[in-house]
């Protein structure tokens, strides 16, 4: 990779053909933008909201574990929190930030003046509140929510599940559509709005990583839409897909499900990938080690991810050799991704290195997203996994990649580019505690959960046996200190928006990147003439 | 090419790409089934009478077969096989039955759903005639005997020496009468 | 508070080794299997504790020596083909050796051919059904932990929801075959112990084996949500040695005659308002009021109300409410009981039903009233 120095055109203004150079005022501003930095705080905002309302779901599910019993909420209340608590993170807090980051730094990564479709923009944007007021409202019908995980097995989300999920499942198909949308437009943006010189093997990681999530996106947010149609007709129109009274198959449901569900973890955690690539070398000082290695595994580990479904799904009764099939898919995911932490890894050494809050939340992910992938690999082992299956060991897994992978990943690039967003240095002393904080907690919090699971304690249950009572109350403390340290990141936020130390153009000294060459903040529209790439 | 234009060929591209997984989504339903079939995930026999092909009868081998049944929720019949072990030969015609007795006060159409296991024997037990193939339609008070006509494929493979066949019974008369609209409502 | 952190502690710096005396890690179990699945579990395990130790001591060196506050100054070195394909060749050796005990596992797990015993599991919301194929035998396997207990008002058991009225009692050293399926949800058939976790599909049936090395009581919980008692349908076995094994057999088949002599003899019982409405009510918080509520108002939504509603309190609908209750209702939770109950607890649950929480029919059903059922609707 040569090394990214770009002439910016030195009369900004001269070749405008916007007319606009400031944002209008009001409300109007946000509902009728089209300008990429616009959309993308909202899609940020919007997250960062969705994150506290899942996390309150999550405080609420810690807190009813926290002593065996039933002392809160009922078991049907309760598997509505677990259910909304999934699918809000994983939609509406994950899913949105990332697109969010997109939004913001795509443009100004490839030295485009916005993303390729605004219009689309506006729209992908704007129907997903809409998505999550129908999902939560549903709480609130007789009968409640969705209660069927956010997995929504059928026949417990068909036959047997309540009137609500017409509005889950409508709920589903928004969310989607909004995807889908966002996913084009990253797209089309990368593909066809590139500065000139900006050849494919220059890309900088997170606008690859986001080129493959793209097309991960369009090739299974269908098969979703496609799966919550089917339970809609289940319920409603009297079709049997998953029904055997009518020659269906409930297993049925979960084969398409996971063939969208397994590639949407990676759609969980490629941009993460994305974001480290960047900040480990920035506060190393050093060139990332084994940039064009770095872009095959994120393509080889989105390949593999339609291979590997089934491993949800050992415990369903399938024969050996696509058991062993499975195993064997899953367990190759583990070479790219190792590759990943070793190169990272190589970066750091030998480097100059710095901890800002932005590396620490790298440094804290490439380790716990580690620990995430080694009892991934656990997981993959079928007849371990027939032991951990459901328990909460799963539990644990999928925190450590979701937590302390894709959303640590988030704060990282939310500290690494507040600067250039708000045109402020945050407050690194608040910035640190709630590192350390988030940190410590979220290890409470998770890390004693594999414990949990191993032993035996199943999950999705409102109640367990005494046993396990020591373990749960840690966790719930772990839980309620984690919820509590996000507040820190609110205040790191809100602060560095208000004011604070004035941000160079490139506030960190080792950062590399076009978005370092325009002032911060960015101006409204960040390059009207291309920048040419050397 | 212009940007714009280039812009919407992409688009158009990937919209397509999109619409196509969607339909994908329910392509994998009969590709499930093929799957199903070929590789005996999930005990999935055949649908349709097979053809028995009198084929040499391997005498020296025997298979166990047992014959399980359910009743769903809510359906006042009895249901059992008549015999519910049996020891046939490889290539042997079998036949046997179940019994169904509708206990109700109504004029019920049952439907029965066969699962066989282990799933990979599913591709060698052949049916050559069976209840579940049909609607089984039984007046209130009534019984029937229900048959099964069936053998096992010669090339079994050997470790397989025990096939089970369940029956799940299930009550379609509303779902037969186009009523099922209503049953969302209804709960 | 402090115990806690004890435990915390403990859990940070025990090995692995100490770890299998507490309950912290996966059960060696009490099946060959489930010894292999152990070892195997370990063996992964220390592989990655192995691979880990490397990785972060490499990185947490680097990030002590190679500060800029200590001097350091950032090498020039970005790529090397050698030690990228050193880095993706190791793994996957290492893998393979991971991959060849497993698959030799996940092969002998898999193989339930030659049983000796055969077991019909079914999962229905939220209970076992076990049946005993040919012999005759069949029950229901319900939670006996006490309302109480799970509403706090009573201290809880050393067995707290790990405890069933009716066991599964197995034979050790026999091979035994368990055939699983559903009548409603998904449900997953899971003993630790024995390493066998199956779902349990509507429809469809499953296969899964044992082979109890040593008698003893082991318990498990289904394992896939299931809908809102999912945290409390639990499973216990009673492995037993193959003489006290035969011996329950025959027990079994005695108290089934007795029931149904008693049955018999209770169809020309009749009973008072009193007998009926306490022995309902018994029944009724046993069987009916994890959905219809204790207090008969079920969940609105979910689970009909009993409580004012027409089928328990008009007259003319005594024969549905019957009906309902015998047969349960297609396609919903509510179950046929007829298999479940005696005639007599089903005519003291309706009696109940018809007369608690101020439906006061004062309509009585006898168990030869239940009897009489079908016969009577036939006409």
């Amino acid at each position: 990779m040569k090394t990214l120095t770009p002439e910016i055109d030195s009369q900004p203004e001269a070749h405008q053909e916007h007319d606009h150079h400031q944002p209008p005022k009001g409300i109007m501003r946000w509902l009728l933008t089209t300008n990429h930095k616009d959309i993308g705080s909202l899609y940020l905002w919007f997250s960062l909201i969705m994150f506290f309302i899942g996390g309150a779901m999550a405080m609420v599910i810690r807190a009813e574990l926290f002593q065996p019993g039933l002392q809160l909420v009922d078991p049907n209340f309760f598997n509505q929190m677990t259910t909304v608590h999934g699918l809000i993170m994983v939609f509406g807090a994950v899913m949105p930030a990332f697109t969010g980051l997109a939004n913001w730094l795509i443009p100004m990564m490839i030295g485009a003046p916005d993303m390729a479709l605004p219009r689309m923009n506006n729209w992908s944007f704007w129907i997903l509140p809409f998505a999550f007021l129908i999902l939560l409202g549903s709480l609130f019908m007789e009968g409640g929510g969705p209660s069927f995980g956010w997995t929504f097995y059928a026949p417990l989300s068909t036959t047997y599940s309540n009137d609500s999920t017409a509005l889950f499942v409508f709920s589903v198909h928004i969310m989607g559509i909004s995807s889908i949308m966002g996913a084009i437009n990253v797209i089309v943006t990368i593909v066809n709005m590139r500065a000139p010189g900006m050849t494919w093997m220059k890309l900088p990681l997170f606008v690859w990583t986001w080129l493959i999530t793209a097309f991960l996106l369009i090739a299974v947010m269908p098969v979703l839409a496609g799966v919550v149609t089917m339970v809609l007709t289940d319920k409603f129109f009297g079709t049997s897909f998953f029904d055997a009274a009518g020659g269906g198959d409930p297993v049925m449901f979960q084969h398409i499900f996971w063939f969208f569900g397994h590639p949407e973890v990676y759609i969980m955690i490629l941009p993460s990938f994305g974001i480290i690539s960047a900040i480990v070398p920035a506060f190393s000082r050093k060139k990332l080690f084994g940039y064009s290695s770095m872009v095959y595994a994120t393509a080889s580990i989105a390949i593999l991810s339609f291979l590997v479904w089934a491993h949800h799904m050992f415990t369903t009764g399938m024969p050996v050799f696509a058991e062993l099939f499975f195993m064997y898919c899953t367990m190759l995911i583990a070479v790219p991704t190792g590759v990943k932490v070793f190169n990272w890894v190589a970066t750091l050494w030998r480097g100059s290195i710095t901890f800002e809050t932005p590396m620490l939340f790298a440094i804290a992910f490439i380790i716990l997203f580690t620990i995430g992938g080694f009892s991934g690999l656990m997981l993959a082992i079928t007849p371990a996994d027939f032991q951990y299956h459901d328990t909460y060991f799963v539990v644990a897994h999928f925190h450590y990649v979701l937590v302390t992978g894709a959303i640590f990943s988030i704060m990282a690039a939310a500290y690494y580019w507040l600067p250039k967003w708000t045109g402020h240095m945050y407050d690194e002393r608040l910035g640190k505690l709630h590192f350390w904080c988030s940190v410590i907690s979220v290890n409470v919090l998770f890390f004693p959960m594999h414990f949990l699971g191993l032993a035996g304690m199943p999950r999705r249950i409102p109640d367990y046996a005494v046993q396990f009572a020591d373990i749960n109350q840690i966790v719930s403390i772990g839980g309620f200190a984690f919820g509590l340290s996000q507040l820190i990141f609110l205040a790191v936020v809100l602060k560095c928006i208000k004011g604070g130390e004035k941000a160079p153009a490139k506030p960190w000294e080792g950062a590399e990147g076009l978005e370092w060459t325009i002032p911060s903040p960015a101006p409204y529209h960040s390059f009207s003439t291309p920048p040419e790439v050397k | 090419m212009s940007q714009t234009a280039a812009n919407k060929k992409l688009v158009k591209l990937l919209l397509l790409g999109a619409v196509a997984m969607f339909g994908f989504g329910f392509a994998l339903v009969p590709l499930y089934d093929v799957l199903c079939e070929q590789l005996g995930i999930n005990g999935k026999t055949n649908a349709n009478a097979a053809v028995y092909e009198p084929t040499v009868i391997d005498t020296d081998r025997l298979v166990t077969i047992e014959f399980i049944s359910h009743v769903q929720n809510g359906m006042p019949w009895e249901f059992e096989p008549t015999v519910t072990k049996m020891q046939v030969h490889p290539g042997e015609l079998i036949r046997t039955s179940f019994s169904a007795i509708n206990n109700g006060s109504t004029h019920i159409i049952g439907q029965a759903v066969p699962s066989v296991s282990p799933g990979q024997g599913a591709a060698y037990f052949n049916k050559t005639e069976c209840f579940c193939f049909n609607k089984q339609p039984l007046d209130a008070n009534s019984s029937a005997d229900l048959p099964l006509i069936f053998y096992v494929d010669n090339a079994l493979p050997e470790h397989i020496n025990t096939l089970t066949l369940s029956y799940s019974l299930y009550d379609i008369t509303e779902r037969h009468l186009g009523t099922a609209l209503t049953q969302g409502a209804a709960r | 508070m402090i115990r806690n952190l004890f435990i915390l502690l403990a859990l940070i710096i025990t090995p692995a080794s100490l770890a299998e005396e507490m309950p912290l890690n996966m059960t060696r179990g009490v099946t060959d299997i489930s010894e292999r699945v152990y070892d195997l579990h370990m063996t992964i395990l220390y592989i990655c504790c192995a691979i880990g130790v490397v990785v972060f001591a490499v990185m947490i060196y680097s990030l002590i020596y190679h500060r800029k506050s200590k001097g350091a100054e950032a090498a020039n070195f970005h790529e090397s083909t050698k030690v990228e394909v050193a880095w993706t060749v190791i793994p996957f050796i290492i893998l393979i050796l991971m991959a060849i005990p497993a698959t030799k596992t996940l092969i002998a797990m898999e193989d339930p051919t030659n049983a000796d015993i055969t077991i019909q599991v079914t999962g229905s919301q939220w209970k076992w059904h076990y049946r005993y194929f040919d012999q005759d035998i069949e029950f229901y396997s319900l939670l006996s932990t006490p309302r109480a207990q799970i509403e706090n008002q009573q201290a809880k058991g050393p067995h707290y929801l790990l405890e069933v009225d009716k066991p599964l009692v197995l034979p050790i050293n026999k091979k035994i075959r368990f055939l699983m399926t559903s009548d409603d949800v998904i449900h997953s058939w899971w003993v630790p112990a024995f390493a066998v976790k199956k779902d349990a599909n509507p429809g469809f049936i499953n296969e899964a084996w044992t082979k109890i090395d040593k008698p003893g009581t082991y318990r498990g919980q289904c394992a896939e949500l299931c809908g809102k008692d999912h945290g409390f349908m639990p499973i216990v076995v009673k492995a037993v040695s193959e003489q006290e094994y035969e011996a329950w057999l025959s027990a079994q088949k005695q108290t089934a005659e007795a029931e149904k002599a008693q049955a018999q003899a209770a169809l020309s019982q009749t009973l008072s308002m009193e007998q009926l409405m306490t022995e309902g009510e018994a029944v009724y918080l046993a069987s009916c009021a994890a959905c219809h509520q204790p207090n008969g108002m079920g969940l609105p939504g979910v689970f009909p109300a009993l409580k004012d509603s027409a089928v328990a309190t008009q007259t003319d609908m005594l024969n549905q409410h019957l009906d309902v209750v015998i047969n349960g209702k297609a396609g919903t939770a509510m179950q046929a009981f007829a298999k479940q109950l005696t005639a007599q607890q089903l005519a003291a649950v309706i009696t109940y039903e018809r007369n608690a929480w101020g439906n006061d029919t004062g309509d009585m059903v006898q168990a030869a009233d239940i009897n009489n059922h079908a016969k009577q609707e036939a006409k």
